[in-house]
């Protein structure tokens, strides 16, 4: 019987209801009786030795639950990849904003003037702020040289193309931090009991890392901690390891205090506090034939990941296998390094150092155009990669993806030529200088090479007494339709109602591994366990004959109803097996680093105002190849609201760094865009599937973060004819340069604009 | 957090919360959003930022639009306020949650009743806005899942579908 499909079409937002009505629950939402609040003591300073703590005058410190380093039953870490962060700094500090203390009182009113009581004694340390001051070694700060990893990826003979050359093009780009800036602030709420163990509620990604991070840090066994996540508002990669910090604290004051503790951030500590994405330094040279053809290049990719290593690794792993981008290097050196400054730990934010190198690359080849002497087109069109070629890493393209024809359809759709034609004559006379701007690019989907395969992501589908199905999976939902989809999968691959598919809330009692909901991998890879499983169900019933070949929806749930009745339970897991396909050498860094890639080529058409120096984005187009689009609603959703970030990182959102401390910590002073600073973002799909995913679907969560900052900086080139390679650019920054390039043109212009 | 409520005598306030009268008895300069929230169990209206930037706390009082975490609960004294909770039970506002469900306006959630509130308060001011008129009316409340263009749809859908008439 063939059903109407569920997948590509869009089916209401599974838990949409409750958020349009303001039922859905988070984390501030949840009051336990008897509960106490939580607050943190944070360092003032960027490095020193802790001498003394004073509990000043004019509080009654009997009333407060005080948790010092040595309150801690494990070990002070919260584990992760390296076990080197603390959860409470112990005799050294070394970053701003570093937690040192705890403390929790009945009354919440009472925690702020309390942490402002107490004071901190420092020997202090010379510390170090930025790549260059840790490279140079100025001070050691971390290990033997201020290294948390090294990669490098070499493909073909790069040391002869220099010699053959006609051309060699050579320049440094950066990108600054930026801050994820989810709307509610992290948060987390633990109780403790002897017999029954830890639990912790929170706004969370990765329930599992916490799981993890508080086993360690607790002393107790598996089963004994439990975390559940609740309704969370936003992520996008800010909530995937900070809050297992943040749950730490819950624990220990919950463990100390015998009552349930709530921590809860206001916008200032978040900001100053939590990750955010890691400023990067990108440097190219690349050897370019006169008819635009890249020879090779070397790339040296830097990020800067501050105090701890934290997920530093896999960013730079992940920026330096992008590094490369949509095209075809017969030969290149990748050089990517992650180094140590006194600053808060940066870590994951959608696109997880992707953003950062395709940056770099995007801009680099808008100036290798110009130096040979072509278009901004024609030179991705020369090198873009093909069917049958091989990525930097050696991986074989086996899709059929043309990317010259995605390119045309995205200049098409933005019109693209006939608008250059109208701002080139525009510009003369004009103080509002109108350019357009594109960047091609590819994200990978999942864990990178081997990573899936350590992972080993286990899901489950079970039937419920009502004959309705339920999906078991530790992949959490803030805001990106994992719930939405994965029920659609379900409903999809078992032909019953979509109404007839639910998702456990994500609880680690109750839900398998299915790891974290990161590396734009719910869909493709979770996804496809789904899937599996979900068959798994019906392969059960019609093993026991109680389905046939042939049913309707209403069959297969009394076929379920009944097995349930009759057993008691039907379940069906699935685990992550690699495919044969996908082969990877981590010690060379060679081989498949992605199941799939999504591709894609953004527009840009941008007005710089040489009265304000404001640059703004009047339209922009991005153009998709991400397989299957199982949900067009959400998937739209997903690309505009990557894009709008993108925007921010390119033109708005500034980090003000002094002393290692962001002295800018608040909505006033950070600025993402608001409603009336965005253009309208058109999204596109092409859709050529793709075997690894669910019904051919790939990742989309964090492409769309990728394109859009050297879109629009390409775009402003085009308007100005000054070259920008570093972002954020505003408007200061934009004033800044131009009075450095002052080109006969724009002096015209800019003296027109103050006439 | 409001620090300057300690020590200070509480007091008896009354309002209007979704057509029903309540009396609380708490400090004069208790934000409004907390008393919402911990007082009558209204936990839709949200925190985002507590510096009246993100507009995630918006309410209607007397129709006005502001920013709960801004307001000391007196200034709420004898008024009629509005929360995500009282819009359930009005059929042309469920036109307006619904567009909001049908064009993909909601993601992760937590600005949605704030933003819910703020295009009530632009439809009942222009019950058929333009796109200007739109992005204007939200422009204070910041969401940084969508990238807004889903929560314009969903606005003009439901002018469309006559959420205000």
């Amino acid at each position: 019987m063939k059903n109407a499909p569920i997948v590509g079409t869009s089916v209401p937002r599974m838990e949409g209801r409750g958020k349009v009505t303001g039922q859905a629950r988070y984390v501030d939402d949840m009051v336990l009786p008897g509960m106490l609040y939580g607050a943190t003591v944070r360092s003032h300073i960027p490095r020193g030795k802790i001498k003394k703590f004073t509990f000043g005058p004019g509080i009654d410190w009997n009333e407060f639950v005080i948790v010092t380093p040595k309150d801690i039953p494990g070990t002070n870490c919260i584990a992760l990849i390296e076990d080197d962060q603390p959860c409470l700094a112990d005799d050294i500090v070394n970053h701003p904003e570093e937690p040192l203390l705890l403390l929790a009182h009945p009354d919440r009113h009472h925690l702020q003037k309390a942490v402002e009581a107490i004071s901190v004694e420092y020997e202090p340390l010379l510390a170090i702020f930025d790549m260059k001051e840790s490279e140079a070694l100025q001070q050691i700060i971390w290990g033997a040289d201020n290294t948390f990893k090294t990669y490098l990826i070499e493909k073909g003979d790069v040391d002869s193309v220099w010699q053959i050359a006609d051309h060699i093009v050579e320049a440094e780009y950066t990108t600054g931090a930026q801050e994820q800036l989810y709307i509610e602030n992290n948060g987390m709420i633990a109780a403790f009991d002897p017999q029954h163990g830890l639990t912790v509620w929170g706004s969370l990604q990765c329930p599992y890392y916490i799981h993890k991070a508080l086993i360690k840090l607790c002393n107790l066994p598996a089963d004994r901690v439990r975390v559940v996540q609740m309704e969370t508002g936003g992520a996008f990669g800010g909530k995937e390891e900070y809050p297992s910090m943040i749950a730490a604290h819950a624990a220990l004051l919950a463990m100390k205090s015998g009552k349930p503790v709530k921590i809860i951030y206001d916008r200032m500590e978040d900001m100053a506090a939590t990750t955010k994405r890691h400023p990067s330094r990108t440097r190219h040279r690349t050897a370019v034939s006169k008819d635009g053809k890249i020879l090779g290049g070397e790339i040296d990719f830097t990020i800067d990941g501050g105090a701890y290593k934290t997920l530093s690794p896999v960013v730079l792993s992940r920026g330096a296998i992008h590094a490369g981008g949509a095209y075809y290097w017969p030969s290149i050196r990748i050089r990517a390094k992650a180094v140590a400054t006194n600053m808060p730990p940066h870590g994951a934010f959608r696109g997880f150092g992707a953003p950062q190198s395709l940056f770099a690359l995007e801009r680099h080849m808008d100036r290798i155009a110009q130096v040979v002497g072509l278009s901004p087109l024609e030179i991705r069109r020369r090198n873009f990669l093909e069917p049958g070629q091989t990525t930097t890493t050696g991986q074989t393209v086996n899709e059929d993806i043309d990317l010259s024809k995605l390119l045309d359809r995205a200049l098409e759709l933005s019109g693209y030529h006939a608008k250059q034609k109208v701002f080139a004559q525009e510009n003369q006379q004009s103080a509002r200088k109108k350019g357009m701007g594109i960047a091609a690019f590819l994200h990978g989907a999942g864990f990178t090479g081997s990573g899936e395969r350590f992972l080993g992501s286990i899901v489950g589908v079970e039937a419920c007494a009502d004959g309705s199905l339920r999906i078991l999976v530790s992949s959490t939902e803030f805001g990106q339709g994992t719930n939405t989809v994965l029920c659609q999968i379900v409903a999809e691959a078992l032909g019953v109602h979509y109404e007839d598919v639910a998702i456990a809330q994500p609880d680690t009692h109750e839900v398998p591994n299915s790891g974290p909901t990161v590396a734009s991998r719910t869909v493709m890879v979770v996804g496809k366990l789904v899937q599996s499983a979900a068959l798994g169900i019906r392969k059960t019933l019609t093993a026991n004959g109680m389905l046939g070949d042939s049913y309707s929806p209403e069959e297969f749930r009394a076929a379920c109803r009944a097995y349930v009745a009759k057993h008691g339970k039907l379940r069906s897991l699935s685990q992550y097996e690699q495919p044969g396909d996908i082969v990877w050498d981590e010690e060379k860094y060679r081989g498949s680093a992605y199941a799939a890639f999504a591709w894609a080529v953004y527009v840009s058409e941008v007005t710089v105002d040489l009265t304000t120096y404001s640059a703004t984005v009047n339209d922009f187009v991005a153009l998709q190849e991400i397989g299957k689009v199982l949900h067009p609603v959400l998937a739209k959703g997903q690309i505009i609201g990557g894009v709008a970030q993108g925007i921010g990182f390119a033109l708005y959102e500034k980090v003000i760094w002094e002393n290692g401390r962001m002295k800018n910590g608040q909505m006033t002073n950070y600025i993402m865009p608001t409603s009336a600073d965005l253009p309208p973002i058109r999204p596109y799909f092409e859709e050529l599937g793709n075997a690894h995913g669910a019904f051919g679907a790939k990742g989309i969560g964090e492409l769309p973060m990728d394109g859009p900052a050297p879109a629009i900086v390409n775009a402003i080139e085009d308007a100005l004819h000054v070259p920008f390679d570093s972002i954020p650019l505003l408007p200061e920054d934009i004033f800044a340069s131009l009075s450095k390039n002052e080109t006969p043109e724009i002096v015209a212009a800019t003296a027109r604009a103050q006439e | 957090m409001s620090q300057s409520s300690q020590g200070r005598a509480k007091c008896e306030i009354s309002f209007t919360v979704n057509g029903t009268l309540e009396t609380v008895h708490v400090h004069a300069m208790d934000r409004l959003l907390d008393v919402l929230r911990h007082e009558l169990g209204l936990i839709g209206t949200k925190e985002g930022c507590g510096e009246g930037e993100c507009g995630s706390c918006s309410v209607l009082i007397d129709g006005m639009l502001v920013n709960s975490c801004l307001i000391p609960v007196l200034q709420a004294n004898g008024t009629k306020v509005i929360t995500i909770e009282g819009l359930a039970t009005d059929s042309r506002l469920q036109a307006l949650q619904q567009a909001f469900l049908d064009c993909g306006g909601a993601q992760c959630g937590i600005c949605t009743p704030g933003m819910i509130l703020a295009s009530l308060h632009l439809l009942k001011k222009t019950p058929q806005p333009t796109l200007d008129e739109i992005r204007e009316g939200l422009s204070g409340n910041l969401c940084r899942c969508t990238g807004y263009m889903q929560i314009f749809d969903a606005v003009a859908e439901a002018a469309q579908r006559g959420a205000t008439t």
